[in-house]
């Protein structure tokens, strides 16, 4: 660095560091007063103005949209692990479950063969029980669809049997139809498996919906964003123009509009993320009180008790973080894409 | 340090704005562009300073050909060329100080390596006690003071003025020239554009650019 000779005098004036210049800068004020001294460094300086000024920008507005965004994207966020959690519960509820079905045949006792069934089972290794459903409790299960009041005695109604599994040590479901087979011929065996995989891909096109949502809250901030600093370039042209004709390089400027849009994107981020994150303790906070009700328990059952969990938290931090880094970079390379043409 | 060879500019589909423009610049040289208005003194600066892009013909500066420079490049070569604008170009959100410390802030360098720096100049232009006023408030003598002093703070090789008299009084303007002479003194290219013959008679040993129809003739 080359060396500076910043010292005054009242006498002999100014000497400077840009010697050429300021010899030259004597004819500009011949009479000038005698200056006192001053220490340059010791002055108040503001701090610096920034280069793209705040009211130029279209922050409320952007700072808005990239709120609302923000909270949809985390509620769509939470609402795919919402039901992702939700799911693996009801399929491991469901698997712990497997049926027989005894139908009544002519020519068999049903209530023998019900008996022969549920005691095969029962030893079966990875049945840890059978619990067979009375005449009364099958015929309940068909009042749903036949309606209420009917007398089903005459019909041949099939009598259930639940199987409650072991969990670590599940029963081979082949060698168990095989067997059932052979005692009790009209008994079927149901192990929900095509009940488990409906569930499974509901709740896989459940989590891909949501996260499509996501996506496109996303690419509609980013189109927000775009057109924010499309906006903003165009409004300080004049700006643009004169750092270019003191040398500045594009990506200076850049950074100038990318730290002013990074600034308003976290304000927007945080915004909405704590919206999403006062949202969810008041969900979670509300199901807890409507649990009792009827709505709050098929609620419970659909998304679980709203408890997002620290991961649910974490994605909204993540969040903030990523659309306010989004948000910078993109008018950053809107600003570079936007120079480069005019060069 | 800058030669236009053949070169000619048209905007859209018109005729030619400038044709067949030849000329050098000497380091240390002083010479005023003149010529009516509309003549082209102005698109002739921005065509310098990179701002346009020639239609035809070859602009060498500091040895390059900008055709070839890329837009890093053609920063570059800027800071080696001060500017001073008719219309000052002052950006009215930021302070004299800032504006004047401009060209040294795009270089990245940090605000306390050039405070001494700036404020001494401003001081020497007679700005001292403005230094934190914003551009808005001042005369256009003052601003155009701060004008120069931006153009001047990098030490740039190649000085161009659009009509730097133009808003002034006469002293003012016999001051500028002044300024101008004795930077050229001290080994700094000045080119000033300027329809202003009383101004340009002041300083009869430069060389004289003339701008008409579109063509520049050159008196030494």
């Amino acid at each position: 660095m080359r060396k500076r000779d910043v010292s005054c005098s009242p006498t002999a004036g100014y000497t400077f560091s840009n010697k050429r210049t300021m010899a030259v800068m004597q004819f500009w004020s011949p009479n000038r007063p005698d200056t006192p001294d001053i220490d340059v460094d010791a002055e108040e300086f503001p701090a610096q103005s920034a280069l793209v000024p705040a009211d130029s920008v279209p922050g409320r507005s952007l700072v808005i949209v990239i709120a609302i965004m923000t909270f949809l994207a985390a509620l769509a966020a939470n609402v795919a692990i919402l039901v992702a959690d939700a799911s693996v519960e009801w399929r491991s509820d469901i698997a712990r479950e497997a049926t027989v079905q005894v139908r009544p045949t002519p020519g068999r006792d049903i209530e023998l063969d019900v008996a022969t069934a549920a005691e095969a089972m029962r030893k079966t290794p990875g049945v840890r029980d059978a619990l067979v459903y009375a005449q009364s409790e099958s015929e309940a299960l068909l009042t749903p669809w036949l309606g209420e009041g009917l007398d089903l005695s005459e019909l041949p109604t099939p009598r259930m049997i639940v199987l409650k599994l072991e969990t670590e040590n599940r029963p081979d479901f082949d060698r168990l139809r095989m067997e059932l087979e052979r005692v009790v011929p009209n008994a079927v065996l149901d192990d929900h498996h095509v009940f488990i995989e409906r569930l499974g891909d509901m709740a896989r096109a459940a989590v891909a919906t949501a996260a499509l949502v996501f996506i496109l809250i996303l690419a509609a901030m980013a189109v927000a964003v775009a057109s924010a600093t499309r906006a903003a370039v165009a409004t300080n042209r004049e700006i643009v123009e004169v750092l270019h004709i003191v040398g500045a390089a594009d990506a200076f400027i850049a950074q100038e509009f990318q730290r002013r849009f990074m600034a308003l994107g976290f304000r927007g981020a945080l915004i909405g993320g704590g919206g999403a994150v006062a949202f969810f303790v008041l969900a979670q906070f509300l199901a807890r009180r409507w649990r009792a009700t009827g709505g709050g328990e098929q609620i419970e059952a659909m998304f679980g008790d709203f408890s997002v969990g620290p991961s649910g938290f974490l994605v909204i931090l993540l969040l903030v973080g990523a659309v306010a880094t989004l948000t910078g970079y993109l008018s950053r390379y809107i600003v570079l894409r936007h120079l480069w043409r005019l060069g | 340090m800058l030669s236009f060879e053949n070169v000619g500019l048209r905007y859209g589909v018109g005729a030619e704005t400038l044709r067949d423009i030849n000329f050098q610049i000497a380091p240390r040289s002083f010479q005023f562009l003149t010529g009516p208005s509309g003549a082209g003194k102005t698109t002739l600066m921005r065509l310098i300073i990179m701002a346009l892009r020639p239609t035809r013909g070859l602009i060498n500066i500091f040895g390059k050909d900008t055709a070839a420079l890329s837009n890093e490049e053609v920063a570059e070569t800027r800071r080696g060329i001060g500017v001073v604008f008719q219309d000052f170009r002052l950006l009215d959100h930021l302070t004299l100080y800032e504006n004047v410390a401009l060209p040294l802030r795009v270089l990245g360098r940090e605000e306390s390596t050039y405070r001494a720096e700036v404020t001494e100049l401003l001081r020497w232009v007679g700005l001292g006690e403005r230094a934190h006023a914003l551009p808005t408030i001042l005369s256009g003598g003052e601003k155009q003071r701060a004008a120069i002093a931006r153009a001047l703070i990098s030490q740039p090789k190649l000085l161009l003025a659009d009509e730097p008299t133009g808003n002034v009084d006469p002293t003012l303007a016999r001051r500028i020239l002044r300024l101008f002479v004795e930077l050229h003194k001290a080994g700094t290219a000045v080119i000033i554009a300027t329809h202003d013959m009383t101004l340009m008679d002041q300083y009869e040993e430069a060389r004289r650019l003339v701008l008409a129809d579109g063509r520049l003739h050159i008196f030494e």
